[in-house]
Formats: C-alpha cells, structure tokens, sequence
C-alpha cells in the first residue's frame, strides 16, 4: 500500500516537472516568433533576448531585488494587518446579530467603491511611503477573507456545536476545538483570493505615488520606454503573486490533510 | 397520565426528574407540539429506552434532558436540582456519530479529557483502554473519513463513556450498527453498565433491543408526543440471549407494539 501510495503522488509530481518548463518554454517561442513576424520596434514588444539582459542588469546592481523587498513588504505586513482585522471582525459578525446588523451596510457599501477611486485619497493622507501602499493591501484583503471568516464560522455543524455544549466547553475552547479547525477550509479559501489581491492592492499603491516597488519600476520604465525593463518588472510581480499563492496552497495541504486526499483544488499548482 | 409515582412510591430519590415537559417548534401554522407534558422518573443505576414512531421526539426529549434544549414548559431536575443547562456527569451519544473530522480516533475520544484539563498524554492512557472496549484497536489513528458508520459510532460511544458519567443518555447509538455487532455492542453497553453503575436513558428504534436491554420502557406518541406506556420489564438479569424466545418477552413486545400502533393512530386523530 506504502508503494502505491508514493507512486501515487510522484506521477503528478514528474508530470508537473515536465509540464510547467515546457509550456514556459511555448511561451518563449511564442514571444520569439510575435516579435520576427511583427517586427515591432523594442520599445513596443522587446525580444525574450533583450528581457533577459535586462534581467541580468537589474539583477547585478541590486535594483530589482531592492524594488522586489519593498513590494514583498508591503504585501506581506498589509496582508497579515488585513487578515488579523478581517478574521476579528469576521468571528463578531458571526457570532452576533447585534453587530451583523450594524455593520454589514457599511461593508457592503465599502465594497463598491473601488480600491483604484480612494487609492490617491490614502496616498494624500498617509503619504507616499510605504505606510500608505499597507494600508491599500490592507483594505483590499480585508473584504474576501471577512466573507469567507463569516461564511466559515457559521457553517460550523450543529451538532459539533451541541457536542462542545454537552462537554461544557469554554467559549475559549470552542473557538480552538471546535471554530478554528472547522472554519479554516472556508477561511483559507478566503486567504487564497487575498494573497492574490494583496500584491495587486501594492502595485496600486505604488502606481498612485511612491519612490520604490515594482510598481514604481514600471511606471519608470515606461516613461522612459524601457519596455523590457518593464516585462522585468512585471515578471517579478508574476514570480512574487505565484510564491505567495503557493504559499497558502502549501499551507492547506498541511493544515487540511484531514480532508479528502482526492481533493483536487488542493492539487492543482 | 402520570406515571410518575408508578413503580417508586417516592420520586425524592430519582435521579432523574421529569416534570410535565412540554416542547413546541415554532412552525408557520402556530407550532409543532413535539412533546406534550411528559412526565417520568428515571431511578438510580437504572436501564431506561425510549420507543416511538419516527418524529415523535424522542431525540428532542433526550436533548431536553442533557439540557442542551430548553422546554417550553415543565421542568427537568437530576438530584433534585433544576437542569438549565449542559452538566458535569453526562455522557451523550447523538443520533449521527458526531465526530471531529480532523481530529483522529483516538483524538475524537480524548476530547472531553482534553477540555477538562488533562495532558494529551494522560488522555492517551485513559483512551486506549476504551478503543479497546469498543473494538476499535488498530484504528487509534484513522481519520473519521475511514471509519463505516458503525466503526464511528462506536468512537462515539467510546467518547461518552471516556469521562466516566454517571448518567448516559444515548440516542440510538447502536443505530447505524450490523445485527452483529449491534447485539454485541448491546451486550457490551450491558457489562458496562452493570459495573460501573451507570443511569443510561436510551433511545432505540427496537422493540426487542429495548426489552433486551432496558428495566422500563417508555413510548412516546407521534404528534403530540406522548407518554403513552411507562412499561416494567420484569425478565431476570443477567439478561441472556434465550430470554428473547420466552412468552414473557413475546407478550412484552406485544404491548409494546400496540402501544406505538396506537400512538400512529392517535397521530392520525389529530
Ligand atoms: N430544531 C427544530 N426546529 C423545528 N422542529 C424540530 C426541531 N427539532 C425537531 N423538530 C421536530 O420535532 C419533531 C420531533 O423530532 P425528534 O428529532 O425529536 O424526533 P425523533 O423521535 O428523534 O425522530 P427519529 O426517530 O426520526 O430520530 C419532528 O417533527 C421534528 O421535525
Ligand atoms: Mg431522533
């Protein structure tokens, strides 16, 4: 049964291997081919050649990786910020009415602004440095993992809920016994989604004003038609968005290795 | 119908007191009367089981006793004290097995260990015992995902005697059970209570598992739910499987099913 088992899980493994560089490499014959029959000038479609040295330049002088830190900051500490406050606000809009009522017209309404229109007001307020870009990270994780918080907690079974009753369990040991585990399928699904606009959420920030990030590389590069500098640029965005997702994929199998082994959204990537 | 005072001249000593207990669901057209004003005693180290059509609320009257429910009226006392809640001393087995899917086994029967305080690896020792009890040996780390529905059952059972209540309330435990294994987990829930001298009010859908096991049996009626028999069973103990072929135990089972009989046409009345 143990060879199976490890069979089992190699075959995807080696599959992927193989998949994932050789449609990496499609693309670049792609890119390669657009660029002969179009024969649009570097500043409009660079060749995969010209991205690279690029690359390499912005590499060996430490630019990039200084651009990548700062972005990566902004993301991580704005999505951990957003997460602690959508989870607490989350787990008191489950649990009272009270408080669902007073609150979900706010949030609901915060929802159709988009984070774009009040960017450039929080940049005003806070500033162009990196308080700011947080605070837009922030925000813009907050909304999907608060829904899938609620969601979550109020799926929590019945009958679990009367279990811990009958065990005269404390509200503190529901919440770890019973809540956290119950709700954190739902509520990684939420941290999923979040992780993913949290990068979009600091390039915003940056595009809006600052003087570092990613964000900030490619509006440079742009104006002074660097295009390749940008495809740099916007290369690392990709790499940062996909470590991040990763994450939290990685973090799920670990933490919902109860669930299904068949369970094919946590295969996926 | 007071049965109360049917079989004890003093009900001082009950461990259990029910009290005109009356339950109803609020519904769109005025509200489903589950329980109406029932009324019994349940006495020290004694055997209860709970019979009646499905939906009679059997499973709502169990849980009004573990105070898990309020009633609408009337009121419940163990040792004399008012139940308004969920109490020390209680072992409950729900009609589905009820587990923690992410937790093990082993860890599902450890629970209640845990929440009172005790080391996982305290809990451990006290729990491998009762995996054995049940049958379950080899199964210590598998996930409820793995388990047939009897296999969880039995985790379940496990669970409530872990903490070693006094009173056990089960509802339909050895329901989702093979004829097997279910005469053998009966047999098993008889030993358990004979030595540790438990109080077990138990809700079971067989007549024959009922007289079986139990030292009185109540029915409930469908719609109101009723008492409608408060029945002594008067077989020796211990109980043995001959004992089921009697005419004793045929003429118990008869009065039994008439009783259920009635309370489906009583249902039919209303
Ligand atoms: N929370 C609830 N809200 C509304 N109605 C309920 C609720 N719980 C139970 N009922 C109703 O009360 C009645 C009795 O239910 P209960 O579960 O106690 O029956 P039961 O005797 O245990 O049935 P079964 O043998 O099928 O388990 C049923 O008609 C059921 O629909
Ligand atoms: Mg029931």
């Amino acid at each position: 049964m143990m060879e199976q088992m490890r069979r089992g899980v190699r075959i995807p493994n080696l599959r992927r291997l193989v998949i994932v560089p050789l449609s990496i490499l499609g693309l670049f014959v792609v890119w390669k081919m657009a660029v002969y029959v179009t024969q649009y000038p570097p500043f409009i479609l660079p060749p995969p050649g010209l991205v690279w040295n690029k690359f390499m330049t912005v590499l060996g002088d430490g630019s990039l990786l200084r651009h990548l830190w700062v972005t990566l900051v902004e993301v991580l500490v704005g999505l951990t910020i957003g997460v602690v406050f959508a989870t607490v606000l989350g787990y008191f809009l489950a649990k009272s009415r009270l408080v669902e009522r007073m609150l979900s017209p706010y949030i609901v309404a915060s929802q159709s602004v988009p984070i774009v229109a009040i960017a450039p007001l929080l940049v005003i307020w806070f500033g162009a440095g990196l308080f700011s870009k947080i605070l837009i990270c922030a925000l813009i994780v907050f909304f999907p993992v608060l829904v899938n918080t609620v969601v979550g907690l109020k799926s929590v079974p019945e009958d679990l809920q009367d279990l811990m009753r009958s065990l005269q369990a404390t509200r503190l040991q529901t919440i770890r016994y019973l809540e956290i585990p119950s709700a954190m399928p739902v509520f990684l699904g939420g941290l999923r989604i979040g992780a993913t606009l949290s990068v979009i959420g600091a390039v915003v920030g940056e595009f809006v004003g600052s003087d570092r990030g990613l964000g900030f590389m490619i509006n440079r590069a742009r104006g002074q038609y660097d295009t390749a500098l940008v495809f740099v640029a916007v290369f690392a965005l990709v790499f940062l968005a996909i470590s991040l997702y990763t994450s939290v994929i990685l973090l799920e199998k670990k933490l919902l290795s109860w669930r299904e082994p068949e369970d094919q959204s946590l295969k996926q990537i | 119908m007071d049965f109360t005072l049917s079989h004890h001249n003093q009900s001082a000593n009950a461990m259990i007191e029910v009290r005109a207990v009356s339950r109803v669901f609020p519904t769109g057209n005025g509200g489903l009367r589950a329980l109406e004003k029932i009324s019994f005693s349940v006495f020290p180290q004694e055997f209860v089981c709970v019979l009646g059509p499905s939906g009679s609320g059997k499973s709502t009257l169990l849980r009004i006793l573990a105070g898990l429910l309020e009633s609408t009226s009337g009121e419940v006392r163990f040792h004399n004290q008012i139940v308004t809640g969920p109490r020390k001393g209680v072992g409950f087995v729900f009609q589905k097995s009820n587990l923690m899917p992410w937790r093990t086994v082993l860890q599902n029967i450890t629970l209640p260990l845990e929440l009172e305080g005790l080391t996982a690896l305290e809990a451990d020792e006290i729990a491998l015992a009762m995996v054995e009890l049940v049958g379950l040996k080899g199964f210590e780390q598998a996930l409820p995902r793995d388990l047939s529905g009897g296999m969880a059952q039995r985790v379940a059972i496990a669970r409530a005697l872990i903490h070693d209540p006094e009173v056990l309330l089960l509802d339909e435990p050895l329901g989702s059970l093979d004829a097997l294994t279910r005469e053998r987990m009966g047999n098993e829930l008889l030993r358990i209570w004979q030595t540790h001298k438990k109080t077990v009010v138990m809700v079971t859908h067989s007549i024959s598992e009922a007289l079986f096991l139990a030292d009185r049996v109540l029915v409930i009626s469908h719609r109101p739910g009723r008492l409608c028999l408060d029945l002594p069973v008067d077989l020796p103990r211990p109980r043995r499987e001959a004992m089921r072929y009697t005419a004793v135990f045929g003429e118990l089972t008869e009065s039994v099913r008439q009783a259920i009989g009635d309370s489906e046409t009583i249902m039919e009345g209303v």
